[in-house]
Order: structure tokens, then sequence, then C-alpha cells
């Protein structure tokens, strides 16, 4: 459905833009109808880059996304945007907090759809039923009046009263309440199940893209260090940064062991000379890793890695 | 040994509309050496209990009962007296610690006014080995808070809090804004103030369950402004009692499950206004067990193990 192809972002800073930063480094990857892909890294990894090049509110530098086969940029807005929606992580800004909630509906109907009023408002209170909402309770009331649960699925119901396809969920749970955080992923398996919707989910917590996604991609300084079906992912991580990330979830079974020395260095102090980018804080790196080309290789069907040091 | 007692404590908010009961009654100790976790969601009262043992400002008041640090009632002290309490005897790293520092103040301005205010020396091989601890380097003593990312400015702020060995730290919330990995550095970076003696106990509030498990001792839950259940953290996980604890502990998820194999449940509902909240048990109109009696009177404190108690009618001994 979507198909990222080599993309690559470089944001330009520092006086009259000399100096890139690159925040999205030559990323391939594919979603198929009916798949919730969580895209799994920590800040400043790229994650967030990626879902707004796909929602194209930033242009790549370089690389091609795909949606159905189109590139991106030969469709026009409108009819992208009848296709592709995203929802992001604070659902108190995404709404205007003078207008009353069903303003975003509104204006759904007068920029995308253009429906008659009853049928427009029929199928705003079908969609928001199917996202567990009480259109009772959404309708005619304040952003303020609404708990970011509701408020959050609300905005996926303006998604599907579009008729979206694909969803991109920019950390769409991490503001939620432990409560509510759960009745949230659950509608995103069921509309994956119901309507084949496929989903971007772009997330932090490991523990979350587990219980939901298909497949899970693992990103490092702008580079997929591992990606494939979630349970080979989780149950056999290949990659050192994986298996640190892995490890360094709070979990109910067992109690953190004490962190490596070498794992302490500070992400963001690091300056990048070619090689592999988690080098300097891996544990097992070798002379080998300074040549690396970061390409991923196959650790068995449906699972890829991007390790110099796998198979040696 | 308990450092701190807090009895049938009321905390309420002045509003135009009446009084705001957001700690309504809650009695807990805190004992020398542990580290208590507060858990529970969001406006349920986790940070009004701490924010009110430390700065009680407007319009948050005392209704009630009394929090005893080491023989003071503090809620009896004005506003001076306290002021000498806070960061020798008590001491917090807010919620939002990244934006905690004056932004117009040097980082060694700010420390020295603290360690001036409360009349003590100022040590400079002190201050260096606690920069130390947190990973950072003597050079940000000469820098401006901007001049800092927000992680290095979190741990100043650890730095700042803990540098007049309080017998009480309060963390709030201090790991919810961090990545997995970052999380685990600084809690690590945390319990070394407990290794060192630092800090004797420590309050660690968070809404994340599975962290709470990695760190504290014993867990404190609390719903719309009371106690629900309060015990030993490893048994409350593995044998939660109160129905909110169960339904908190069994909404998560943990990487055993997933979505196509077991489905996880949320809570139903939203905690109740606390304006007028409603009579008997607070989670009652939530509560898949709840009978006619938790409408109207207050559910007891029932002990169901060592050191484990629940507030709760529908629970049997």
């Amino acid at each position: 459905m979507i198909r990222l192809e080599n993309l690559t972002k470089i944001y330009s800073t520092g006086v009259v833009g000399r100096r890139g930063i690159v925040a999205v480094d030559s990323v391939s990857f594919k979603i198929k109808i009916g798949e919730i892909v969580s895209l799994v890294g920590e800040s400043g990894s790229g994650k967030t880059t990626i879902g707004k090049l796909i929602l194209r509110l930033i242009k790549p530098t370089s690389g091609k996304i795909y949606f159905l086969d189109r590139e991106i940029s030969s469709y026009k807005p409108l009819e992208y945007y009848r296709n592709v929606q995203g929802v992001f992580q604070d659902p108190f800004s995404s709404f205007n907090p003078i207008y009353k909630v069903d303003r975003i509906f509104e204006n759904v109907n007068r920029y995308l759809l253009n429906l008659p009023r009853s049928e427009f408002w029929g199928k705003v209170e079908e969609s928001l039923k199917s996202v567990g909402l009480n259109p009772r309770d959404v309708l005619g009331k304040y952003p303020h009046q609404m708990s970011g649960g509701q408020l959050q699925r609300t905005l996926i119901a303006r998604a599907l009263v579009i008729g979206a396809k694909f969803l991109v969920a920019d950390e769409i749970i991490s503001m939620l309440d432990a409560s509510t955080r759960v009745d949230v992923l659950n509608i995103l398996g069921d509309l994956r199940d119901s309507i084949g919707l496929g989903i971007l989910f772009v997330t932090h917590d490991l523990s979350l893209g587990y219980y939901i996604s298909d497949t899970t991609v693992i990103m490092y300084r702008g580079s997929v260090v591992e990606m494939g079906d979630t349970e080979k992912v989780f149950k056999n991580p290949v990659h050192p940064y994986t298996k640190m990330l892995l490890e360094a979830v709070p979990t109910f079974k067992k109690k953190w062991e004490p962190s490596k020395e070498m794992f302490k260095i500070e992400s963001g102090s690091l300056i990048f000379r070619g090689g592999c980018k988690y080098y300097s804080r891996c544990p097992f790196r070798r002379d080998v890793c300074k040549e690396f080309d970061g390409n991923l290789s196959e650790v068995e069907e449906n699972h890829w890695a991007a390790c110099a040091l796998f198979g040696r | 040994m308990d450092i701190l007692k807090v009895n049938d404590l009321k905390v309420y908010y002045k509003t135009l509309r009446g009084s705001v009961k957001a700690i309504d009654g809650v009695t807990f100790t805190i004992r020398k050496g542990e580290v208590l976790g507060i858990a529970g969601e969001s406006g349920c009262g986790k940070s009004t209990l701490v924010n009110f043992f430390v700065l009680p400002k407007e319009p948050m008041y005392h209704a009630g009962g009394s929090v005893i640090l080491e023989d003071i009632d503090i809620t009896k002290l004005s506003k001076n007296e306290l002021r000498k309490i806070r960061y020798e005897k008590i001491s917090i790293i807010p919620q939002y610690s990244m934006d905690a520092l004056s932004p117009t103040k040097k980082i060694k301005v700010i420390i020295k006014d603290i360690i001036r205010e409360h009349g003590k020396h100022v040590d400079h091989t002190l201050i260096e080995e606690r920069l130390s601890m947190v990973n950072l380097s003597k050079k940000v003593l000469d820098m401006y808070p901007v001049e800092l990312s927000g992680g290095m400015r979190q741990r100043a702020t650890m730095v700042v809090s803990t540098l007049l060995n309080p017998k009480v730290l309060i963390a709030d919330e201090i790991t919810s804004a961090l990545d997995v990995s970052t999380q685990k550095f600084v809690i690590e970076m945390l319990m070394g103030f407990m290794d060192r003696k630092i800090v004797d106990s420590m309050i660690f509030i968070t809404h994340d369950l599975s962290i709470l498990y990695q760190i504290a001792t014993r867990v404190m839950v609390l719903y719309a402004g009371k106690v629900v259940e309060i015990g030993p953290m490893e048994e409350v996980i593995k044998s939660p009692v109160h129905p909110y604890t169960k339904a908190l502990v069994y909404s998560l998820p943990e990487m055993n499950v997933r979505f196509k194999e077991k489905r996880l449940k949320g809570i139903p509902g939203h905690p109740p206004h606390l304006l007028n909240p409603p009579a008997g048990c607070r989670f009652h109109d939530r509560c898949p067990v709840a009978r006619e009696r938790c409408q109207e009177e207050e559910p007891p404190l029932v002990k169901v193990g060592e050191d484990h108690y629940v507030y709760c009618w529908e629970v049997k001994v």
C-alpha cells in the first residue's frame, strides 16, 4: 500500500543552511493493506520525520514514496488526503479550543466530501460508534469537556469519515492514561481487521508495538537497524541496539540488570564518521564495524538486520 | 522506622464553585531506606499530594489531617519555617524538571543560592562529585540552562534537589518524557543517591506501573483522591486485590501479550469529578463487582496480607 524507497531527508540548519542534519537516511520498507507496522526508535531517530514525509507535510531530499504503486507527489492534494490521514501525539493541540468538536467534521465535509448534511452526519455518527464513542458524548461538546482518550478516538473517527485507507498514528498513545491506552490500541487493531486499514504506528514504547503490530521497524539515528515480523524481531533480536532496547523495557517479569558501562554514553554527544552509526555505543564493536555500509541483510524469512557482525 | 507519617490528610483546591477535594483523607507512612511508589491515573491526586509536602500554595489549601516529618507536623509550619525544611529535610524533582531552572542564572549561581539560603558552606569538590554522579562535567556550572539539553537540565535539577542531603526525596513523573534507554539511566542515577545514603527514602510517582516495579519497595495506588491499595510492590503486581488495581495491572500491554492472541481490556468510564465526589467508594460506577453498599458507605480498610491493605467492601480475607 505504502512503499518507501531509499527515502532520505536532510534538514538544513546553521548559517544559510550550510549544515545538514540527516534525519532520515536511505530508508526503505513497505506497508501492506490491513497491516500495522510499528516504527520504533528513540527521540531523534527520525521516526516522526518519516510520518511527516508520508503525510506530505515535508518534501523528501531524495528517494520516493509510493501509495498504491503511484508516487505520492503525483496525487492531487485533495485526492491524496482522502486516502491518507494522520493522528498525532497531543490530542488537545489537534483541536481549536474555542470551537466545538463538531467543527473538525464540518471542515471535512466542506473541503473533502461535499455530501448532503443528513447523509454526512449519519456517517459521522456511524464512525464515532465504530471507535467506541457515543455520538452524544462528542457532538456539541468543546474539547476541554472531553478526555484525551475520547479526543484521540474522535480524530480516528474523523479519518474514517473521510474514508482513509492509510493512517499515520504518531505517538497517539503516549499521552493517554494506562486505563484508556489499550482501548485506543484495540480500535486500531479492529479497524485493521474490519476495513483493512493500513497503519504506521510510530512509538517509542516497545511493549505497545509488540501488542498491536504485525511488522516492526527499529530505527537508530535515521537508519533502519532491524526490521521484520514483530514476533521474530522481539523473540530473536540480532542488532545490539535492538537487544539493548528490549532489555531496557520495564516489565513485571524481571527486574532490570545493571546497565553495562558502554551504554551510558550520551547519544547526542556523538559525531558520526562513517561506518556503523551505533559503533560508539555498541559493546560488541570491532574494527570491521568502522567500514560497515549499513545495509540490511536477511536473518531469516521476513527478518532483516543491519549489523556488520551478523553471521561472523 | 517511619520518616514521614501522613494521617488522614486532606488537601483541597479553592475554586469559585467550591472546594475540589483532590486529596481526601489519605493515610500512609514512609520508612527509612525504602522507595514508596505512588501510582494512579491523571487527576487522581499524585502530584497534589507531594506538592503539598514541598510547597503548599494557593489555591491549594490544607483541609485536615497531619504530615509528621521527624516529629514536626509540617502542616502547622509557616511559610518561612517550611522554607528551611525544604531541600534539607524534604525535596522534590518536579514533573517538568527540564524547565525548573531559572533561565537567567548560571547553574553555579542556582546551586550557590540554595546552599547560602540554608546557611551552609559552599563545597566545590562536593558539587563536582555530585555532578559526576549524574554524568555531567563541571563545565555545566558556567553555563545557562538554555545551553544544556533537556536531559542534562533534568540531571542538573536532580543535583540541585539532592544537594543538601534531604531525608525524603520526591521524584514526580521524571521518566515519563524519556526514551526507554534513558529512563533506565535516570533511574540508576536516582538509585545511586540512595546507595550512597545521600537521601534516606524516596517517593517515586509515575503512571507507569512497570517502571515502578523495577525500583519501588512498596506501592500505593491512588484513585480520585483516596488510597485504594497499599502494599509490597511484588505482591501488589503479582496478586492485586482491589478491583481498580486489578484493572490497572491487567490493562498493561506487557511484552508477552499480542492483540491477535489475547485482547486486553481498558477500564470503562472515567474518574469522578472531585468537586462533588460520589458517596461511598469512589470507584463504584466503574467497578465490575460493586454492590449497593459500595454506593452508600465508605469502604473499610482490610488487611489482606503482611503489610498489604485495601479499601474495599468486596474483599474477603
